[in-house]
């Protein structure tokens, strides 16, 4: 524990090629930049613009993590200044970045998955007009999200926090024409609102009692803050990761994302901005590691258990490929959220599973984008089926990205999950029960929707050969292009190996961020439950099996169906709950100021106005014409003032 | 009071007053007695002259006047003595205000002096020939034909502006009575001369020579209760009783009480305003801008300096009085003007609000009350002189059509007009930019300083509320319907064309670089001996 809270003092100035991290920012900005202001004179090779920079940031990334990697543990941590940011009296805020072994982690997985995306959107959106603009977006979104884990405090991070919000709301409402893009876009915009006031208001209440927002500064002192004041900050924290993570209760946004471009949903939306949660957590363990911090981590393991659970009882019920991956992903982070909870225990199991997520969900992402790409955009998995055969390797790619997520023995979910609800069990007592009871559920229900999609989508019979889709074409499925597949593969490899060699190395690597891990030992045996995982995971997959394995699936979804369906087709009323608690307050609150300014504001002014006027009207009738009654009005005036002076006087 | 009294043996130190026997000193008056020579040299023109000659004469010895008097005031200002002196036996006291005020009155007349001139804008001119010939018929075009003008109107200007100049450098109560009076007549005459709507303005005379004389009385019972409690006149005797003496205070309030009736009847400021409406109404144009700018200055300085020299140590009592006249003015002004129909009555309600808000640079005894007051009194003369000038010019066939009604819509037919009227009622708003804005900030700030923020939160209520129907005029004249039979601007002479050039040049002077009029205004303060 020392050694975290110490970690001001072991920060290096960074030098020689860390001194051009900067380059990491600077790249995708500069692309998005020649991009927007370049116009339609880039379209012919803006996309490969918008890819090299990425590429490049990533080549750097990479010679940055070797040099680091030279470097004894204790000097990893190091930070290059850039300027000065804010400076109003006593707030200083530093534009600099920190490179250390968790932000370099991040790094390395949003250049390398967002090249490969890049390198996706190349063929994806080959038929958009657009397609410069939506790489310069994409840029925006690889820059900004570089400045949110590079930042060297919370400032620089919530400028981040904002540039991929805003990167995030013009991609989630790429097409713009149609109306359910622009409501999920602005819907999206307004929920990371919400959570962004709390990662605000955690920043105000640092500046308030320790000064400063640098992370060096903040994590060196904040355990001398009272205890109210850790937990507030530690919670509120939480509520602004909620807001990007898709976390319990701010996750309806994430679902309705996916109407943005598939490429996006995989990038943005599954791989790296809504890990951006489970980052910040991490970041701040020097404040969730305090004992002070207790009741701030148990929220945060309610919220992380809690958001697990809904998102696998939601992606059981629908019917939408992309919308049942999201909700995986809803699902997913709230393991990683789970695990960072924990505390030393879990921190780096919490990444460790960002990272395998990010290589299967964007595979996952980039076959299901694939299979649209070759559908004529349909994305109803009722419509779909038997495809295996005309796409091959999507569909080879797809199934090693959902073995690896459903935690098949010896692929990345395998090792990442596992250790998360291991770590839930060791948790110890009542808690470790009930925590790792409801991950290791949470398995057995992964499994049964994830296998419920393979089945509908790739196995079973082709259900769209006698259908049209929403534009009367004929279905004519094909593999896709290169640039398509070749990601994939990538992926995928990624999705097969990526746990076995990061769950050996990535705890000790991340150690001078997130401190030592903490191995427990909780009543259940590491080998035990590594069975129980896989035996349940196992019946998930075998109940799906039975469900829709063998019957014939109608290509319209059942109406009668029971009650837990429904209520998880309705999102287990989420978006109720919100509008009950949030939207209609709100309406209310603004309908009645709308009375308050109509009658109250309106009503003052005019009543002023009108009553100035009518007084006027009747002072005004003083003004006989009469001499006699002006000089009447003058000799009152003067006995006033003659008797005023003389009571002032006398009285 | 111990400073008073030290500034009081200073004085003496430095300047021993001037023995009974010497001639008096005319070095430093003699603005005044240009002005009043002049005066005389007017009737006998008026007497003498053949009738085509008349006009051209009197124009010219009344502009020559008046420069003369400008070129003595300023060859007199440069090798001034600081401290003031007095003149004419210690009646009167030529210190750096009167300077000022003088300055400002000549200023300020001659501005007015070319607008009564002026007989472009109305054949003729505005001043009736013989009351018994109805303007318009065959017998008027004859009588213009012969005479041009009727020119009784210049000598009367000049012995009221004699009076005024006088007024403000008054140094005893009785030199002030015979001053008041000086200037008033003259007005009461030129109030009933107009030449189109008659009984109105013959209606407008008596009234206000009715009330004048009322309030003279008010005066001049005033001067007699403090000279019963002083035992003089002079203000600086009444100022060193007040200070310390065992006499009946009754005396002395109740004296003071009349004074200030008087001189604030003169001033226009509420409850003691109600003539204003009526006579700026009938009133000639012209003689209205002459009246509602150079007797607002006269009258004001005539308050500063007996508040300031006479009353100065009794301030604590009077202070609240004058606050609650202030007030009174302020509001009169404000909600009354919004009502109003007729142009000139509104620009009469919005002087008496003016006037309470003079009133309140007035009550602040100090340096920067005095300064502030002056500055306001310079750009809130010349903003009502091109006021006053630009309303003469929209007429339709029975002279001037002053309804608001008419002006309807007036932008589209003469945007010229149009931008200047707006400008000047912007100015008289307090708009920033104008020279109302720096006149209402230095007025409110020195009131600030002196400890009265209520009275200016006040203050800024009534600006806001005055700003109403300033602001109903611009409107009316941008964004209505012109109305189809209304009136049409006439194209002004030079004279009419230079006095509102003058006013709205110096209103918009005074509201980008007020600095060094500022300066003036705060070069020195009352003489007291």
């Amino acid at each position: 524990m020392t050694g975290t809270i110490n970690l001001a003092a072991e920060v290096q100035q960074a030098s020689g090629i860390a001194n051009l991290a900067w380059l990491l920012l600077a790249l995708p900005a500069l692309g998005a930049a020649v991009l927007l202001i370049a116009g339609r004179r880039a379209d012919k090779w803006g996309h490969l613009l918008g890819s090299a920079t990425v590429i490049a940031a990533f080549v750097y990334a990479v010679l940055l993590f070797f040099d680091t990697t030279s470097l004894a543990a204790d000097d990893r941590t190091r930070e290059a200044h850039l300027f000065d940011w804010i400076s109003i009296h006593s707030l200083n805020v530093e534009f600099g970045l920190r490179i250390d072994p968790l932000s370099l982690t991040f790094v390395l997985l949003i250049t390398g998955v967002g090249s490969l995306i890049h390198i996706y959107s190349i063929g994806y959106m080959s038929d958009d007009r657009d397609r410069r603009r939506f790489f310069a977006y994409l840029n925006l979104f690889v820059s900004a999200m570089l400045l949110l884990v590079l930042g060297n405090g919370f400032v620089t991070l919530y400028f981040g926090w904002e540039g991929v919000g805003l990167a995030s709301y013009l991609l989630i409402g790429w097409y713009q024409g149609k109306d359910f893009a622009a409501t999920a876009a602005k819907k999206a915009f307004l929920m990371n609102r919400v959570g962004d006031v709390g990662l605000a208001l955690a920043i105000f209440l640092m500046f308030k009692n320790i000064g400063s927002t640098q992370y060096s500064v903040v994590f060196d002192k904040i355990g001398e803050q009272s205890t109210g004041v850790i937990v507030a900050i530690g919670i509120l924290l939480l509520l602004g990761a909620c807001g990007k993570s898709g976390q319990f209760p701010l996750q309806a946004w994430l679902p309705d994302a996916m109407a943005g471009p598939t490429p996006v949903s995989a990038l943005i939306h599954a791989a790296t901005m809504v890990t951006a949660g489970v980052y910040l957590i991490a970041r701040s363990n020097p404040l969730y590691s305090l004992p002070q911090a207790e009741d701030a981590r148990l929220v945060v393991m309610i919220v992380g258990a809690v958001t697990l659970l809904i998102g696998c009882v939601i992606g059981c019920a629908y019917d939408d490929f992309k919308k049942v991956l999201a909700y995986s992903t809803v699902s997913q982070i709230g393991y990683m959220i789970l695990a960072v909870g924990l505390g030393p225990a879990g921190y780096a199991f919490g990444i460790l599973h960002l990272l395998t997520h990010g290589f299967f969900k964007a595979g996952l992402f980039l076959g299901a984008g694939s299979v649209m790409h070759g559908m004529n955009d349909e994305g109803d998995i009722r419509r779909l089926g038997g495809l295996a055969r005309k796409m091959p390797i999507t569909f080879i790619t797809w199934t090693l990205g959902y073995l690896a997520l459903i935690g098949f023995p010896f692929l990345s979910g395998y090792f990442s999950k596992d250790a998360i609800i291991a770590a839930a069990f060791s948790e110890g007592g009542s808690r470790g029960w009930v925590f790792g009871g409801i991950a290791l559920l949470g398995a057995g229900l992964t499994a049964f929707y994830m296998t419920r999609l393979l089945i509908l989508v790739f196995l079973g019979k082709p259900r769209w050969e006698n259908l049209k889709s929403e534009d009367g074409r004929a279905y004519h499925p094909h593999e896709s292009g290169w640039t398509m597949t070749l990601p994939m593969i990538v992926l995928a490899v990624g999705s097969v190996g990526a746990g076995a060699v990061l769950s050996g190395m990535l705890p000790e690597w991340l150690s001078p961020t997130l401190g030592e891990l903490v191995e427990e030992h909780g009543p259940l045996s590491h080998t035990v439950i590594a069975i129980l995982t896989v035996a349940i995971s196992a019946i998930g997959a075998g109940i799906a099996f039975a469900l829709f394995g063998r019957r014939e699936q109608p290509v319209t979804r059942p109406q009668r169906v029971s009650f837990p369906v429904r209520a998880a087709r309705a999102d287990l009323y989420g978006n109720h709950l919100n509008e009950a608690l949030f939207a209609r307050p709100g309406v209310w609150l603004t309908r009645f100021l709308v009375f308050v300014d109509n009658r109250g504001v309106d009503g003052l002014v005019n009543g002023i106005a009108a009553g100035l006027g009518g007084s006027s009207g009747r002072l005004r009738r003083l003004q006989t014409g009469f001499v006699r009654s002006y000089a009447l009005s003058m000799l009152g005036g003067s006995i006033l003032v003659i008797a005023a002076l003389l009571m002032v006087r006398f009285a | 009071m111990s400073v008073m009294s030290s500034v009081l043996l200073l004085a003496q130190e430095q300047a021993p007053a001037p023995a009974r026997a010497e001639a008096p000193p005319l070095t430093a008056i003699w603005p005044i007695l240009i002005v009043l020579g002049a005066a005389c040299l007017s009737v006998l023109f008026e007497a003498l002259l053949p009738k085509h000659l008349r006009w051209p004469g009197q124009v010219v010895l009344t502009l020559l006047t008046i420069v003369a008097a400008g070129v003595k005031l300023v060859t007199y200002v440069s090798g001034a003595p600081a401290a003031g002196e007095t003149a004419m036996f210690g009646t009167l006291a030529v210190d750096r205000p009167a300077l000022f005020l003088w300055g400002t009155l000549l200023a300020l007349s001659l501005g007015a002096v070319l607008l009564i001139a002026d007989r472009s804008v109305e054949p003729g001119g505005a001043f009736v020939a013989t009351a018994a010939i109805r303007p318009g018929t065959v017998q008027d075009r004859a009588q213009v034909g012969s005479t041009g003008m009727q020119t009784e109107v210049f000598p009367l200007t000049l012995f009221a502006l004699g009076g005024m100049m006088v007024f403000c450098a008054a140094n005893d109560l009785l030199t002030m009575f015979v001053a008041l009076e000086v200037l008033s007549l003259p007005l009461y005459l030129m109030c009933g001369l107009a030449r189109r709507r008659r009984l109105l303005s013959q209606e407008a005379a008596v009234k206000y020579f009715l009330l004048g004389a009322f309030a003279s009385a008010f005066f001049l019972y005033g001067v007699a209760l403090l000279y019963g409690y002083a035992g003089s006149v002079r203000l600086a005797d009444i100022s060193e009783a007040a200070a310390g003496s065992d006499r009946s205070d009754t005396l002395l309030f109740a004296g003071m009480g009349l004074l200030v009736v008087g001189l604030l009847f003169k001033a226009a400021v509420g409850p003691f305003h109600t003539w204003t409406p009526d006579v700026y109404q009938g009133a000639p144009t012209p003689v209205t801008a002459f009246m509602a700018a150079c007797t607002k200055v006269a009258a004001f300085g005539g308050i500063l300096r007996v508040l300031q020299v006479a009353l100065e140590s009794t301030q604590w009592e009077w202070r609240g009085v004058l606050w609650g006249v202030a007030i009174v003015s302020m509001v009169i002004g404000a909600v009354l003007g919004l009502t109003q129909t007729d142009v000139k009555r509104m620009i009469a309600y919005s002087s008496v609000a003016h006037a309470g808000f003079l009133l309140i640079g007035s009550i602040a005894v100090t340096e920067k009350g005095l300064s502030s007051t002056l500055f306001y009194l310079l750009t809130y003369g010349f903003t009502t002189i091109a006021t006053f000038g630009v309303i003469s010019l929209v007429r339709d066939s029975s002279g001037e059509a002053t309804h608001l009604s008419q002006w309807a819509g007036l932008a589209k037919r003469s945007p010229l007009l149009a931008a200047v009227f707006t400008f000047l009622l912007l100015a008289l708003a307090g708009i920033p930019l104008t020279s109302g804005f720096v006149g209402k900030f230095v007025v409110f700030e020195a009131a600030l300083s002196d400890g009265m923020g209520p009275l200016v939160v006040v203050a800024l209520v009534a600006s806001a509320v005055a700003a109403f129907f300033y602001l109903r005029v611009i409107v009316l004249m941008y964004f209505s319907e012109p109305a189809a039979d209304g009136p049409t601007v006439t194209v002004p002479g030079a004279f009419t064309t230079a006095a509102i050039t003058l006013g709205v040049i110096i209103t918009l002077l005074l509201g980008i670089a007020p600095a060094f009029a500022l300066d003036w205004a705060s070069s020195g303060v009352f003489a007291i001996r």
